[in-house]
């Protein structure tokens, strides 16, 4: 029996998520050599309103392309950990852009301000999404950065790619600095207890 | 990865847009409608470069319209929508029936009815596939399930179209059309590609809709010498207007005959783990995906459970079906609509075995647990 992880990329429409996850998908799929489906969900609008990415990852033949209990969870704004968080699998990961998730419903959530961090470092809050797909490389032994890297050149603009490159090392270099934090602190996580009833 | 074997991660529309090139096809004409818009914007960047045409036209009808057309010139052509767009274009598509013109038609199903959730998931438009142009007509749809389907279905869709001379349909849903898998693209020549007939005779000699053993008349291109009568009215063996009924009767029968008698050819279906099953999941599209998970889950539960997959919805693969009632007590046919390809399944069953249903409408895929849970209270 082979394993399966799901990942959920969700916040609002602009924010890039249906990006990052092709691209977190081709990294996985073509450069890990792994099974890839993704799918995403979104609104009719072409900004705003809800919008969430999802990519599925295993050792073999994907069958259901949805997420059953996500295993990874980025939740780009309040609203969509709000809605999501309660579809994390027990001892899964959430990272959030705390720029906007104010409320964190797990004490064990990376927290990365990943929007401020884009705006403050390279001068582009929207390449907060790639700041994410650094972090996320860190956070899953499932994709190398320089997987990520590759499959990142081939699918953001022309021009773009160097400014992207340095959000990818960005996030992965915050996430190594959240996961130091939050080692040796002892995490009880009383959250996940109380909403599993 | 050597250039004549690519792996590549591709959206289900681009997998489409790429077998229609692979298949031949040279014409697009269409309107750009959510989900299924990504076909349209693909094969606009590709066609120029293959000598090929792309037109955005003013509306469906014109779209049905223009691929006609072009068909008749000689060229494949396709156009792709969804819902809304479909409806607009069953008048032509009927033309395409009553005319014989080759082409293939995309319908990306979204929820409806009207506009009704652009970028959610739905199969309500199995029936609309199969009746939504008037008259008494055969017609051919297939349905994928996954992106590597959508390349090769979108070639078959392609060649049995060219080999009936008659409209195909190919329905996605938008989780298929939208998701992005892994697809090898095979080389080219390892590719089955099926070309109209054309005649063999002079112009002056060709009767071009003379009956044949195949039911189906050779086609000549406009612009080559050919001239004949093209029309929406039933018509006789030289394409003109008839009234006469031993020329209508035989005409329509003809149109019938040359489906009916290649149902082995144009039946498509997947079996799994149906040897044994007391159940049999029947389902097609994005559904079968949910269905094979949750057989799969059955068994591992000691639930003797399997799934048949259709690819072909229309005409019904009967005997695919029979197969399936008589070897198994219970089938069930999860559906995101309210009961369609069921209806067909209870009419082809006959009440040989038990037939359950499990619809859903609230925009979003079944999942294999809500599958699941119905195979376990029917076996138990």
């Amino acid at each position: 029996m082979g394993y399966r992880y799901e990942i959920r990329l969700s916040g609002s429409g602009g924010q890039g998520l249906i990006l990052i996850g092709i691209i977190l998908a081709e990294a996985m799929g073509l450069y890990e050599g792994l099974h890839v489906v993704q799918t995403q969900s979104y609104g009719p609008e072409a900004r705003g309103g809800a919008s969430k990415s999802e990519v599925v990852v295993s050792d073999e033949e994907i069958d259901y392309p949805k997420p059953q209990k996500v295993d990874l969870l980025l939740a780009m704004n309040q609203a969509s950990c709000d809605l999501y968080f309660p579809d994390l699998k027990e001892g899964g990961t959430l990272l959030v852009d705390s720029t906007f998730v104010n409320q964190i419903p797990s004490l064990r959530a990376v927290r990365i301000p990943l929007t401020k961090l884009a705006r403050e470092h390279l001068g582009r809050g929207m390449v907060a999404n790639i700041v994410a797909l650094g972090a996320i490389s860190e956070l899953t032994e499932l994709v190398n950065i320089t997987s990520l890297e590759s499959a990142l050149v081939g699918r953001v603009p022309k021009g773009t790619e160097e400014i992207n490159k340095r959000a990818l090392y960005l996030g992965k270099s915050e996430a190594e600095k959240a996961l130091k934090e939050m080692q040796g602190k002892e995490i009880v996580d009383y959250t996940l207890e109380e909403t599993a009833v | 990865m050597g250039a004549e074997r690519r792996e590549l991660l591709m959206q289900g529309n681009e997998a489409v847009a790429e077998g229609a090139l692979a298949a031949g096809c040279r014409f697009f004409a269409g309107y750009p409608i959510t989900p299924s818009t990504e076909i349209a914007e693909y094969l606009s960047v590709k066609l120029p470069h293959l000598g090929g045409t792309f037109i955005q036209m003013e509306d469906e009808l014109a779209s049905m319209g223009a691929v006609i057309g072009a068909s008749l010139a000689g060229v494949k052509a396709m156009t792709a929508t969804s819902g809304p767009g479909f409806s607009l274009m069953q008048e032509n598509i009927g033309f395409a029936c009553e005319a014989e013109v080759p082409c293939v038609v995309v319908n990306v199903m979204r929820g409806g009815p009207s506009t009704g959730l652009p970028t959610f998931p739905a199969q309500g438009d199995v029936m609309q596939a199969r009746w939504g142009t008037h008259g008494d007509h055969p017609i051919i749809v297939l349905s994928a399930a996954s992106v590597p389907e959508c390349f090769s279905l979108t070639v078959r869709a392609f060649n049995l179209s060219e080999r009936y001379r008659t409209p195909i349909i190919l329905l996605l849903d938008e989780v298929v059309a939208h998701m992005r898998e892994k697809i090898t693209m095979p080389p080219a020549e390892e590719l089955e590609i099926f070309n109209r007939v054309t005649p063999t005779v002079p112009p002056e000699w060709y009767i071009p809709y003379a009956d044949t053993p195949s039911g189906v008349p050779p086609m000549a291109p406009f612009g080559e010498g050919y001239r004949y009568h093209v029309t929406g009215l039933t018509h006789d063996i030289r394409g003109f207007p008839t009234a006469r009924d031993d020329e209508i009767g035989p005409f329509i029968k003809r149109l019938f005959r040359k489906i009916s008698q290649n149902f082995p050819d144009i039946h498509m279906s997947q079996t799994f783990r149906t040897e044994d099953a007391e159940i049999t999941v029947i389902a097609y599209g994005c559904v079968a995906r949910s269905a094979k998970r949750a057989v799969v889950e059955a068994r591992d539960r000691g639930l003797k459970a399997g799934l048949l997959k259709l690819m072909t919805v229309w005409p019904f693969d009967r005997s695919a079906v029979e197969q399936a009632a008589r070897r198994s007590k219970v089938v069930l046919v999860p559906e995101m609509n309210m009961g369609q390809i069921s209806r067909e399944v209870k009419r082809v069953n006959n009440g040989v075995s038990t037939v359950e249903t499990l619809n859903k409408v609230d925009g979003t895929l079944i999942t294999p647990g809500e599958i699941l849970e119905k195979i376990t209270e029917v076996l138990s």
